[in-house]
């Protein structure tokens, strides 16, 4: 018994803890205890006072049994008055009692507080840490109100021992977290930021993640630790490995400040001050050497060290995502960790790296690491590090790579873990989906999905199937052949049997011309597979059959003879029955005129975004909070992925919010032949939600309203409101602008900075600020082949009334741009009034003789000239109201396009421009801004407020100003932002 | 940039439980640093202990659980658990562990598991010089034994 003979402790704690360990069975154990706690509650009450050892030793002995897993009733006035004892080890205990028990029994807290001040006074560094301990492992809000506003006083204070200091950090970082309200800022903040400047590495160590946290809330206030933790992390970084001697791990100097420091940095944008950012370069720059330095010491821990310090870095230039050298280097610094032999670093360089293919930058840098990652799909042992390689496939996917990918995953599919088929099955789908060039492979590819992991393609992939088949002519009588072909296998999974029935119901006709496939052939084939079906798949197939008897004639007597048959007429299950018997009523009593109405082919379907992708959403965990959907692993919120590329989705064009009122309004005309699959595909969106309603009656809309006024009344307006006004067609000689011209734009309205176009040949950069109505852009226009361009002529074209809305100076460029060379363009603007177009951007030049012409949008929006405007709660709502008239208001109800996460809609919104206004909706979940539109004609005020439902995965979005086409204009750019 | 990753960690560097089990599954430390009622407490060890012990050595030090993540390594039948944030720093929490054992090692002159049984009052002592709050408090093991060794010298 090692611990025994410490001898320093409580002889009759060991030898009690002894005893349980020695006791053979869980009855026995049980016994013991009762009887320890028949002694402890009779010393407890005796007539004779305990002295402090006594009392110190049964509460400690109380507190094993608690954590054994017993209750506790008794004890806790004894261990409170532990706290007032003078002797360390006796408080000790008194403090650890209460904070392990104090979940269970909360009065507690108030018979303690007096304690905790007195020893908070005490002077007696090692009391003050006990109680400061204390207030931070319990954190409760009756703590905060007693304690909040001393803690501040003794971080700061110039004669706390650095201990205290340390402990004081972190328990008011407990308690503001706990309660931010009962914090009171004051002039103790602006000396809590040069706590970063601290002597004692501990402290400093301490007030990071204090400062962070303070960062969070309020990034405005605390703008000036970031010099000063760039400069602290550059004498770290560029410290000899034994300068900071206790600090330094394993030859690695300070590597939990630098991380912490570097993850400081991530709550702000790259620092404005030139000396400052390049100081931070530097570090960084610093920190991607050293990895590749031979190693100081071949112990893991020293590499771990090095590593985690290299592995935040790499985060922090991805969250700058504007420094392409560094990017690059990141990438390349990953990519030999992905043949490591450390799987800890082969799973964190998939990992990362899965964030840098959605940076523009570096995106192309991943794809050549392509063969790496497949392989390590097919070869990791570990099932999450496989996992990490699939999402990283996932995420570097675009149209180039789009065929390998989708058929190593389909491999991959057939050996691959049961608990990530799923996920795969979607992810393949929906790259299937995304990266269709022809829509023969899209159909091959999800017949694949169902022949390999059948079990584990959801309803959304096979209606979504169905959905694009219906929709693109051009695919359906492949659609047919194929999947009659599959239908041939001997088994064939039950979705296989749907997908067929369905698609044969509706274009059958397009392969009944060979005999091979002839009308009787196919309805033999699928009924040859009826009786082995469940019943949802019977009912689907027998609304094939009603339609085969409009498609065909000659199978009408056959296939009454089916409905006719006792086992479908009589069947026990009611929808079976029902089916039977009027499909059979109706091909009996109808006229061939009637029947080919009712069974007509089915319209196409509305589009809107993949319920595939919302599946996947949803996968993802909804509780997952900003972590996990901060967009890291989802490459929907990817730009590169999600951008440039033409979906299918365009392939018919409701407007968005038409598409609203298209979900309730549509059961299709031809509703009993696509029983499960058009009526769950219309509503699946909303499958977490209430009961879709078949009328325009209450909806799920709903969810959104709440208290700040009546709604308005959805004016006709609101509802209508399609996607900007076309623009004004150019002069003569500008091109119409490109077809991604608009999704371009839309990048653009919340940012300023970034690739604004990119092919083979050119790659158009744009930088860009604004200040009141006035604005500088600068375009660099980048010529990515070898050869030079001749004749460069970029243009700017005012189309419409735009020349009298918006000023735009531009200087000419030279004519020539070398091959590999970049040229920078100045553009100065000024809004002059209210505008809705932007104006287009025309590129011109030679290349190997060729002309080559291009037209985009220029960014430019209404919303750049946002002055953002702060306002009490009281003030927004006077505004608000003065702002009623009908047309003022313009509001959209659409899909989140985006993981719902708080902080980014945050950022986006004050991305586009406006303040964000806390507390003034009453909803904390709800968003409200203002800001003020700066023309040289006239200013425009501007309210907006954004409701996110979670649950439905839907925003909506009101916007107000004074002038109508404003309001509108607004609210569809943003609209398209989430 | 208004991209996802502007405010990452929303909560920061923050560990929300610590756990120290040994193969069997009994605890021999829990510390809660997030809310939990004592039903969910006795799940999430349980559960902790079921995805942890069933990977091997090739395996990578970290695991996905509910929403968060579990950063852990095993020495000889001990598994020193830290559950993190998805987004948090894996390798740096992964060397806190080595370096929170170090610092019980030299403590109890070569730990071993007993020493946390009978000694588990001062192991709480340890755990908050070294962490607190759900944050990491001190990181040198030089100042850390000082302050214990002093401490220990207290009546």
């Amino acid at each position: 018994m090692p611990a025994v003979s410490k001898g320093d402790g409580m002889r009759g704690l060991a030898v009690f803890i002894s005893d349980i360990r020695n006791c053979k069975s869980k009855e026995a154990e049980i016994k013991r205890i009762n009887k320890e706690l028949a002694n402890i509650r009779s010393k407890f009450k005796g007539d004779k006072a305990l002295d402090g050892y006594s009392k110190k030793k049964y509460v400690c002995k109380l507190l094993f049994i608690f954590l054994l897993g017993h209750d506790i009733d008794f004890g806790h006035m004894e261990a409170v008055n532990l706290l007032s004892s003078n002797k360390y080890t006796e408080k000790q205990i008194g403090y650890l009692f209460i904070s392990v028990l104090v979940n269970s029994n909360s009065e507690l807290i108030r018979l303690i507080n007096n304690a905790i001040k007195n020893d908070l006074a005490s002077r007696n560094p090692t009391f003050m840490c006990l109680a400061l301990h204390c207030i931070a492992n319990v954190g409760s809000r009756e703590m905060g109100e007693a304690f909040a506003a001393d803690i501040p006083r003794i971080l700061v204070a110039g004669d706390s021992m650095d201990s205290v200091k340390q402990s004081a950090a972190l328990c008011l970082l407990r308690l503001y977290k706990a309660s931010p309200d009962l914090v009171p800022m004051g002039e103790w903040t602006a000396r809590v930021v040069h706590l970063l400047n601290d002597q004692h590495m501990g402290v400093v160590t301490a007030a990071v993640s204090l400062i962070t946290c303070l960062c969070k809330k309020n990034p405005d206030d605390f703008k000036t630790c970031i010099s000063l933790a760039v400069s602290r992390l550059s004498r770290i970084v560029s410290s000899a490995s034994t300068d900071l001697q206790d600090y330094t791990y394993y030859f690695v100097p300070a590597p939990w400040l630098s991380v912490k420091l570097l993850r400081l940095l991530q709550c702000y944008p790259p620092p404005e001050d030139a000396a400052v950012k390049g100081r931070l370069v530097e570090c960084l720059e610093t920190v991607l050497n050293k990895a590749q330095e031979p190693p100081k010491s071949k112990k893991v821990q020293h590499s771990n060290a090095k590593n985690a310090i290299l592995f935040e870095t790499i985060s922090l230039i991805i969250h700058y995502d504007s420094e392409p050298n560094l990017l690059v280097r990141a990438c390349n610094q990953l990519g030999q960790f992905l043949q490591h032999r450390e799987t800890n670093l082969r799973y964190l360089a998939l990992e990362s790296m899965c964030t840098l293919a959605s940076s523009e930058f570096s995106h192309e840098a991943v794809k050549t690491h392509i063969d790496t990652v497949i392989n390590a799909l097919k070869t990791e042992r570990d099932v999450s590090v496989r996992q990490r390689a699939a999402d990283l496939l996932y995420a570097m996917c675009d149209r180039s790579n789009a065929k390998q990918i989708v058929s190593e995953m389909l491999r991959y599919l057939e050996t691959a873990d049961y608990a990530i088929r799923e996920e795969i099955v979607l992810k393949v789908a929906i790259l299937a989906e995304k990266y269709a060039v022809d829509y023969s492979w899209y159909v091959d590819t999800i017949l694949n999905l169902i022949r390999i992991a059948g079990d584990y393609v959801s309803e959304e992939v096979w209606y979504r199937v169905l959905q694009i088949v219906t929709n693109r002519d051009d695919v359906q009588g492949y659609a047919a052949k194929t999947v009659f072909e599959a239908l041939q296998a001997p088994a064939c999974h039950e979705n296989m049997v749907k997908v067929g029935g369905y698609i044969l119901g509706e274009f059958g006709n397009l392969i009944a011309g060979d005999p091979r496939s002839s009308p009787p052939v196919q309805f033999s084939l699928l009924h040859s597979k009826f009786h082995l079906c469940s019943v949802a798949t019977r009912a689907l197939l027998l609304s094939t059959y009603i339609k085969f008897i409009n498609l065909f004639p000659e199978t009408k007597a056959t296939i009454q003879g089916v409905l006719r048959a006792g086992s479908q007429l009589r069947n026990a299950d009611v929808e079976l029955q029902q089916r039977a018997v009027e499909y059979l009523t109706l091909s009996s009593v109808a006229s061939t005129d009637v029947l080919a109405t009712v069974l007509e082919e089915m319209p196409p379907f509305p589009e809107r975004e993949s319920s595939i992708l919302a599946k996947l959403k949803r996968k993802k965990g909804p509780g997952a909070g900003s972590a996990l959907d901060d967009g890291r692993r989802d490459p929907s919120s990817n730009d590169i992925n999600g951008g440039v590329e033409p979906t299918p989705s365009t392939v018919s064009t409701p407007s968005p919010s038409a598409d609203l009122l298209g979900l309730r309004a549509a059961p299709p005309p031809a509703a009993p032949a696509a029983p499960s699959g058009a009526g769950n595909l219309l509503v699946d969106v909303f499958s977490d939600g209430p009961a879709p309603q078949p009328s325009l009656g209450p909806t799920p809309e709903e969810a959104f309203l709440s208290e700040l006024e009546p709604p308005a009344p959805e004016s006709p307006m609101a509802l209508l409101a399609d996607p900007a006004p076309v623009a004004d067609p150019g002069p003569e000689d500008v091109g119409p602008p490109i077809p991604e011209a608009d999704e371009l734009l839309n990048k653009f309205v919340c940012k300023n900075n970034g690739v604004l176009f990119e092919n083979q040949l050119l790659q158009i950069g744009v930088k860009s600020e604004f200040r009141q109505n006035l604005g500088r852009m600068y375009l660099f226009y980048g010529n990515k082949t070898s050869v030079q361009f001749q004749n460069f002529l970029p243009t700017v074209v005012h189309p419409g009334d735009l020349q009298t809305q918006l000023a735009v100076q531009t200087k000419r460029v030279a004519a020539q741009v070398d091959g590999g060379a970049q040229v920078q363009q100045v553009l100065n603007i000024e809004c002059l009034r209210d505008f809705l177009t932007p104006p287009l951007l025309s590129v011109r030049f030679r290349y190997g003789g060729a002309p080559q012409s291009l037209t985009l949008k220029l960014p430019v929006t209404i919303n750049k000239f946002f002055q953002p405007t702060e306002m009490a709660a009281q003030d927004f709502f006077q505004r608000w109201k003065q702002l009623s008239l009908p047309q003022q208001e313009a509001q959209k109800i659409f899909k989140a396009n985006h993981p719902m996460d708080a902080e980014v809609t945050k950022a986006k919104l004050l991305g586009f421009g406006s303040a964000l206004l806390d507390n003034v909706d009453p909803n904390p979940e709800n968003f409200v801004g203002a800001g003020i539109i700066q023309t040289k004609a006239l200013q425009v005020g501007c309210l907006l407020r954004l409701e996110p439902n979670a649950q439905a995965q839907m925003y909506r979005l009101t916007l107000r100003t004074s002038k109508e086409p404003v309001s509108r204009h607004l609210c569809e750019l943003l609209a398209q932002q989430f | 940039m208004s991209r996802g990753k502007c405010c990452k960690g929303g909560e920061g560097l923050e560990i929300r439980f610590i756990l120290i089990q040994n193969r069997a599954g009994k605890t021999r430390l829990a510390k809660w640093y997030m809310q939990f009622d004592d039903d969910e407490k006795q799940k999430l060890i349980e559960e902790v202990h079921a995805v942890v012990t069933v990977r091997d050595a090739k395996h990578t030090n970290f695991v996905e659980f509910r929403n968060f993540k579990i950063i852990y390594r095993r020495y000889a039948g001990l598994y020193f658990c830290i559950c993190v944030d998805v987004n948090d720093n894996n390798l740096a929490y992964l060397e806190a562990i080595h370096n929170f054992v170090e610092v019980l090692n030299e403590y109890f002159h070569n730990v071993c598991e007993l020493d946390l049984v009978f000694n588990f009052y001062k192991v709480y002592t340890v755990v908050d010089e070294m962490f607190l709050a759900g944050e990491i408090r001190e990181t040198s093991q030089t100042k850390v034994l000082k302050q214990l060794l002093m401490l220990q010298s207290l009546e």
